[in-house]
This record gives C-alpha cells, sequence and structure tokens, in this order.
C-alpha cells in the first residue's frame, strides 16, 4: 500500500465540536424564532375569533343563535356555581373512562386473537366490517331496550364507539410484525406463547398507542351521546337540556367544557404512550 | 462421518402471497460439520429456502432434510439464524435483546446470574461493551448487525445460519464484518452456512461453494477453496488463487444472472 494513503488514514479524528455551536448557529436561532411566531400567532387567532364573535353577536347576529363568548363565561361561572357542572363532569368522566377501559380490553383482547390465528380472522372479517359499516348511533335505542337507561347502556355504548379503532389497529400491529423475526425467535425454541407475549404484543403497541388516541374523542362522544339520549346527569344531558330551552350560552359553555376534556384525555394518553413506548422516543 | 446437515433429493413449492414458487428442483448436498459453506446464486435461486429448510420453519415438498442424521421435521433448535433484515426487537436494549434466546426454549431455567454472565461474554466479543443499555435506534447499521451476531452465539448452537447478513452494508463496514465473523468462528468447531450473492464475500470467506442456479434452484457447481487459514479478509482477495477461484466460479454463476428473478 502506498505511503500516501497510510498518511491519509492516521489523520487525527476532532474530538468533540465546539459546544458554543449550539448557541450561534444560523439554523437553531431560525427554529426558535419560528417557534415563537407559531404560539403568538395561535393566540392571535383565538383573539381576533374570539374578539370577532364578541362584537358580531348583538350587532349582526341575535345573541339567540350564537350567544356570544362573554355570555359564555358567565353561564360556565353559573354551572360551576351552582355545582351541576362539578358532577356532570364527574358522571360523564366516568362513563368516558369505564366505556374506554372496556373497548380497551375487547379491542386489544379480539385484535391479538384475530392477529395470531389467520383462520379466525378469515372467518369474521366480513361480520366485523358490516358491524363497523353500520352507523352505531342507531344502536342507542337497542341498547336502551336491552341494558336500561343507566350506567351500563351508556359505558357499553362507549365501549362499542372506542373499540373498532383500538381493534383494528392492534390487529395491523400485529399483522405488521416481521415473518423473519418470528422465524428466527422459534428457531431459538420459543413456544406460541412465547413468540405472543415477547414479540407480537409489545411490537403491536405502537399501533395500539395510536389507536388509543384515536379513540379518545370517541370515548367522549360515546358518554355524551348516550347520556343525550337517555339520562339525566352529566354533559350529554346539559347539552340537550339546553339545547330544549333555546339557551345556546349553556349549550356553548357545556360545549367548551366537552372540548377542554376531550384535549385532557388526549394529552394525558400521549404522557403514558411516551412512558411506555420510551424506545421510540429515544432517536438521536 | 455423519453430515450435520444433509439435503436428499429436497425439492420444494410454497406460496409467497397467492404466488406460487417452485423454489428447489431436485437438491443433494451434504454439509461437514465445522465448514463454513456459502451458497451463492442469483436472486431468488432458493438460497433462502435452503436455510429455511434446515431451521425446520419450512418441510421439503419431496425429500428430505436431515440433521445429524435424523430428519427435520419440526422446528429446529440446533441452530441459529442469522437474516439479512435488522431484526432486533426495537424495545429491549441491546443486553435484553441479546438475552432473548436464554428466557426462551432449552436455556429458559439457566441461572439468572449463568445467564448474565453469558450475555455480558458475547456482547464483549462482537464489541458492544458499553453499548449495553442502548436501544437499537441507537446504533450504527454496523453495531445493529454485532448484536444480531451476538444474538445468535448466546446460547451457543451447533449451527449457525446466515442469510445475506451483511447484503445492506456499505463496502468498508462489509469488509470489517467479515473479517470479526471470520475470527469468531475460525477455531470454534461450528458449522456455519453462509448465504449471499456476493462471489467475493463467499471466497473470502468459506470451506466450500455451492453455486445455484436460477429457479427452480439447482445445484450447478460445487468448489473447495483451498486458501490458508486463518484468512484476512482484506489481503485474500489480491491472491492469484482468489482470481482463479473467482473466474471459475464466476462462469457457473454469469449464465443464470440475467435469468435472476427477485421476489418481493
Amino acid at each position: 500500500m502506498s505511503n500516501a494513503i497510510e498518511v491519509a488514514m492516521t489523520r487525527p479524528i476532532v474530538e468533540k465540536p465546539e459546544a458554543d455551536v449550539f448557541a450561534v448557529d444560523p439554523s437553531i436561532r431560525a427554529r426558535r424564532r419560528e417557534n415563537t411566531l407559531v404560539i403568538a400567532l395561535r393566540i392571535a387567532l383565538s383573539v381576533v375569533l374570539l374578539g370577532g364573535w364578541e362584537l358580531a353577536s348583538g350587532t349582526i347576529v341575535s345573541p339567540f343563535w350564537v350567544s356570544s363568548p362573554s355570555l359564555i363565561f358567565f353561564a360556565l361561572v353559573e354551572m360551576v356555581a351552582s355545582g351541576g357542572l362539578p358532577f356532570a363532569i364527574f358522571s360523564t368522566m366516568l362513563v368516558a373512562a369505564s366505556g374506554f377501559v372496556l373497548g380497551i380490553a375487547i379491542g386489544v383482547g379480539l385484535g391479538v386473537l384475530f392477529g395470531v390465528n389467520r383462520i379466525v380472522a378469515r372467518v369474521l372479517d366480513p361480520y366485523l366490517t358490516g358491524l363497523y359499516t353500520l352507523p352505531r348511533v342507531a344502536l342507542v335505542p337497542l341498547f336502551i331496550l336491552w341494558f336500561g337507561l343507566g350506567f351500563e347502556m351508556k359505558t357499553i355504548f362507549t365501549a362499542l364507539l372506542v373499540f373498532f379503532p383500538i381493534f383494528m389497529n392492534t390487529l395491523a400491529g400485529i399483522r405488521d410484525v416481521d415473518d423473519d423475526l418470528i422465524d428466527v425467535i422459534r428457531v431459538m425454541g420459543a413456544s406460541r406463547r412465547d413468540t405472543i407475549f415477547k414479540v407480537l404484543v409489545p411490537s403491536a403497541l405502537a399501533w395500539v398507542f395510536a389507536g388509543l388516541r384515536i379513540s379518545v374523542p370517541f370515548a367522549l362522544i360515546g358518554a355524551v351521546l348516550a347520556e343525550m339520549f337517555s339520562s339525566s346527569e352529566g354533559l350529554g344531558y346539559i347539552i340537550s337540556n339546553t339545547a330544549n330551552q333555546f339557551d345556546t350560552a349553556g349549550l356553548f359553555a357545556a360545549l367548551v367544557v366537552t372540548t377542554i376534556l376531550g384535549l385532557a384525555l388526549d394529552w394525558l394518553v400521549g404522557m403514558v404512550e411516551r412512558r411506555v413506548l420510551r424506545w421510540q422516543h429515544k432517536r438521536h | 462421518m455423519v453430515p450435520i446437515v444433509e439435503f436428499d433429493r429436497v425439492s420444494k413449492v410454497f406460496f409467497k402471497g397467492s404466488t406460487q414458487v417452485h423454489a428447489l428442483q431436485n437438491v443433494s448436498l451434504q454439509v461437514r460439520p465445522g465448514e463454513l459453506l456459502a451458497v451463492v446464486g442469483p436472486s431468488g435461486c432458493g438460497k433462502s429456502t435452503l436455510l429455511n429448510l434446515t431451521a425446520g420453519l419450512m418441510q421439503p415438498g419431496m425429500g428430505e432434510v436431515r440433521y445429524d442424521g435424523s430428519a427435520v421435521d419440526s422446528v429446529n433448535t440446533q441452530v441459529a439464524y442469522v437474516t439479512q433484515k435488522d431484526n432486533l426487537l426495537p424495545w429491549r436494549t441491546v443486553e435484553s435483546n441479546v438475552g432473548l434466546p436464554l428466557e426462551v426454549g432449552r436455556h429458559r431455567d439457566m441461572p439468572a446470574i449463568q445467564k448474565r454472565e453469558r450475555v455480558a461474554r458475547y456482547i464483549a466479543m462482537v464489541g458492544l461493551k458499553g453499548f449495553e443499555n442502548h436501544f437499537p435506534a441507537e446504533l450504527s447499521g454496523g453495531m445493529r448487525k454485532r448484536a444480531q451476531l451476538a444474538r445468535s452465539l448466546v446460547y451457543e448452537p451447533d449451527t449457525l445460519l446466515m442469510d445475506e447478513p451483511f447484503g445492506a452494508l456499505d463496502a468498508q463496514l462489509k469488509l470489517t464484518l467479515q473479517a470479526e465473523l471470520l475470527k469468531t468462528w475460525e477455531g470454534s468447531g461450528k458449522t456455519l452456512i453462509f448465504v449471499t450473492h456476493d462471489l467475493t464475500e463467499a471466497i473470502s470467506l468459506a470451506d466450500r461453494i455451492i453455486v445455484m442456479s436460477s429457479r427452480p434452484g439447482t445445484i450447478r457447481s460445487i468448489a473447495e477453496i483451498r486458501l490458508p487459514r486463518p484468512r484476512d479478509v482484506f489481503q485474500v482477495r489480491f491472491s492469484p488463487e482468489f482470481g482463479d477461484y473467482f473466474e471459475t466460479l464466476w462462469a457457473a454463476l454469469r449464465e443464470d444472472m440475467k435469468h435472476g428473478t427477485e421476489l418481493h
């Protein structure tokens, strides 16, 4: 080998870049500026929208139809003061949470069962597609007939809404596992049980969490919908009750609370996901 | 001497999705214990099928596959399988990935201390000391390959099956890992069946090379590679014998290269 190449190969390697580069590099400053701009614009957007709404209400459109941010705020304060809202939130959340948990349990369970058993999956596939396309709201009256007006009916309906995204994602997650990987672990002497619990289920978890994110709104929708149909408590009841009384401010107030709950639940699931799927976020 | 792996007039058809694949046609082959056998051939010529049959992941359509004298009729846990794709479990650290084979199968009941000791030994052997707690996503491609190698060595199987393990790596890294593989294998007494489409790689590593035809795969030629051991993969390619082997084998391989079809 020639000398020139050896000389080229033994050139010393620079150990570390200077830390200062992170403070002065224009790409970092540009990114920071962009982040600040996004937050400022978000706040500006809500100010413009709420301000416009406030101004339009009573001048262009009657507050009877659209209420106004200030009226909604006062309605909220009143609901909180009377104690009605905290109780409504509690009962809605109870239904949403128990429906969510039930839906997850059934969705993940059936997803795994279908994922590992091709015959079962092929046999039941058309039936599930049928059930999936059915407008599930149409089932509420039937559920009332079967389970009454109470907690069970609301929970089961919520679970049904939550079930599908979770089930579909679990199934996709299990099917997504590389066959090579399963072959390799079988050669190591793994039993079917090992394969399911050490490979298939953990590997489907990322998909399951994607399903959870999708079904968080469904849990709230399910609970609120069921309450609108049947209940004398909860946010759904407030929504249908205020609507019946043409109380648009109260109606909007309930919608605001429902939206905030949805965001809070989504955030919670996101937190859990980051903990459980730690390995996914550990990238360079 | 009983061959460690023996193919006796094996033919094989399998389904890839809904397409029928005629992978092997009347293949007879004997693998000697302790040898490094390379299998080369055009893409999709049934090289991987040979390994799948040896591992008992597939059953022959006709003929018989024997391992250490007895027919392979279920998954063969005497072997370890390294595939081309990266398939470490992404949610496990290096240490826990390498320890996986000791959690399943016949090593399940090994005392925890022994398991830890053995995992540490093989991690050190492949040069990953200090990366035990890293997740695969934090490793480079070469390091992931090393971890995979440690995972297949840790349960100390008699035979190692490798399916184009270095196929996706860049040229320099490939050479480095080939050298490390040889260093690990030479003197270990283990049998290694190494599938590749890279003739240079095959000649650098192997004791014997099997050239396969395009689908349905048949054995076109078998060559003994009498290059001295221990071998230096960086130097061996410049020896005159290397060139002779290359020409002979290339002639056998070339005819089929244009017919090769990749399966997806």
